[in-house]
């Protein structure tokens, strides 16, 4: 199993947490694991990325150009990454921010109203952790009970108490998935 | 494993140096290696080691320089343009037979150029890259645990051959997250060596630590000392790594981040039944030239792979030395090449002289 994974969005949308946290989940699995950020002058606002492979076998490049799996939460991340997803691949929009649906009819594509969920569980804050549920459920790449138990290791001290709440939007994403 | 942890590659080097008993940083910010004295400044403190930022790269280089003479463990560390101001103060090092640490993450240049993963300092890394007769030992690790590996000895091989040890890496091995797992101890404290300046106070003779010779015979002298000693460094401390070398026909050659992405290359030229192997120089300086020429006379050609105009490619062809044809795939500015787009190149030199 190798899964590469790019996940894009605003800088603030907690796309390179998703990506850490998916890091973490697959190394306590005993897997190969890496993380690479984009780290050009992103700040808040800006277009941020993050690029993380999930290998049973040592992983070559860390650099992902083709993924398996891209996760977009706005829409320059989808015009930039719909394009560059693997035939047969996976796509996950944010489509509680994103205007257009995807065009490609040659891979499987999820949309998740992202922002909403998570608004409906008390902070759109989560709306990261809804897609990353979904996406979970999707792919098996990692469990969503090695991710639960990570969240501690990568949330800062002060967002600890927002752990439960977490670990419900993880659930609110998976449910979307059949 | 026990204790694997995710680290970034710039804080793993951070650690790495700690733990092999670095008690001195001087640095001056620049992306992207902002992590290392960020990281710095916080752990040294711990271990009662002293954390300065200076007022600029100049300076931090000097007070690495001072520092050293005493025969403290000491580091400094930068990305390509905040590298080149240190150079003069690098030569200074070299030339008064200092050990210490150096870490160059580099970016793309020349000039301020811009902060994306680069591997075109390999000239300024290799040859020096200040004036005089010196080179540097020049580590170019291609994963985050490698870095910590490579940067748990750089202390012993820089104080066994009295050179500074640089580990050359680029932003992607900076910034990047892997599993690393470290040693439990930290390196035993060790005794001050016989040539460091702590003060002369217990009546014995004075030490003079510098880098000026006005005699020529006596310069020329210190110049052969410091060549045999790099000579014994190459002869002791190269190191490289082959992937699926053994029946290539088409040999990669590739160091640090490029290396990865052409691992991901050999596997599709394999999948194409194309005999491709990887050739990985670890030392960069001293290079690897004897293993790289037995392995290239068994290959049909050569390729060399970086992100740069052609530097790497100097040596390969040094160390090829005519047994097959060099060629060469680079990308450069800041751009990482992908593993089709060398593929795709490769199979075209197959193509004309392979098959």
């Amino acid at each position: 199993m190798v899964e590469e994974i790019i996940i894009a969005g605003f800088g603030g949308q907690g796309v390179m947490i998703m990506g850490q946290l998916l890091s973490y989940a697959g190394m306590h699995e005993g897997k190969n694991v890496s993380w690479i950020p984009s780290y050009g002058p992103e700040m808040r606002g800006g277009t941020a990325n993050c690029s993380v492979v999930i290998s049973d076998e040592q992983i070559g490049s860390p650099i992902v150009a083709e993924p398996t799996t891209a996760i977009v939460m706005n829409r320059p991340s989808l015009d930039r990454f719909e394009p560059a997803v693997r035939p047969g691949g996976l796509l996950i929009y944010n489509s509680s921010l994103i205007d257009r649906a995807p065009e490609r009819t040659d891979i499987r594509v999820i949309a998740v109203p992202a922002n909403e969920l998570a608004l409906e569980l008390g902070s759109d804050k989560v709306a990261n952790m809804v897609v990353l549920g979904a996406y979970l459920k999707a792919t098996g790449a990692v469990s969503e009970q090695a991710v639960r138990d990570c969240l501690s290791e990568v949330l800062p001290a002060r967002r600890r108490e927002l752990i439960p709440l977490n670990v419900k939007a993880l659930a609110r994403g998976a449910g979307l998935v059949s | 494993m026990a204790g694997r942890k995710l680290f970034k590659g710039n804080e793993a080097v951070a650690e790495a140096a700690v733990r092999a008993g670095c008690r001195y940083f001087f640095g001056y910010p620049i992306t992207p290696q902002n992590e290392i004295p960020e990281y710095m400044s916080r752990r040294l403190p711990e271990v009662g080691g002293a954390f300065v930022q200076a007022e600029s790269e100049v300076a931090a280089i000097n007070m690495v320089y001072g520092a050293a003479g005493t025969g403290a463990r000491v580091m400094t560390s930068s990305s390509s343009p905040g590298i080149s101001l240190k150079q003069e103060g690098i030569s200074y090092i070299a030339g008064a037979d200092l050990p210490c640490l150096i870490v160059n993450m580099v970016r793309g240049g020349p000039g301020l150029g811009g902060i994306a993963p680069a591997q075109s300092d390999y000239f300024q890394a290799t040859r020096g890259g200040g004036h005089g007769d010196y080179h540097l030992i020049v580590y170019a690790p291609a994963s985050v645990q490698e870095m910590v590996d490579l940067t748990l000895g750089a202390y012993d091989v820089a104080e066994r051959y009295r050179m500074p040890v640089m580990i050359l890496g680029d932003g992607v091995l900076g910034q990047m997250m892997e599993p690393v797992s470290f040693p439990d101890q930290m390196a035993p404290d060790r005794p001050a060596p016989e040539w460091a300046t702590r003060g002369a106070r217990d009546g014995r003779t004075p030490r003079l630590i510098n880098s000026i010779y006005l005699k020529p015979e006596e310069l020329y002298k210190h110049n052969l000392d410091m060549a045999e000693r790099f000579e014994k460094a190459s002869a002791n401390e190269v190191r490289y790594e082959e992937v699926l070398a053994d029946d290539a026909e088409l040999l990669l050659v590739a160091y640090g981040t490029t290396s990865r992405v052409c691992r991901a290359a050999i596997e599709k030229l394999r999948e194409r039944g194309i005999k491709a192997g990887l050739f990985r120089p670890i030392t960069v300086s001293p290079f690897p030239y004897d293993a790289l020429s037995k392995r290239a006379k068994s290959a049909k050609a050569v390729l060399t792979v970086e992100m740069s105009m052609g530097q790497l490619v100097d040596d390969v062809k040094i160390a090829v030395a005519g047994a097959a044809p060099v060629h060469f795939f680079g990308t450069t500015g800041g751009v990482i090449p992908k593993a089709s787009d060398i593929a795709e190149y490769a199979a075209g030199i197959v193509g004309e002289e392979v098959r």
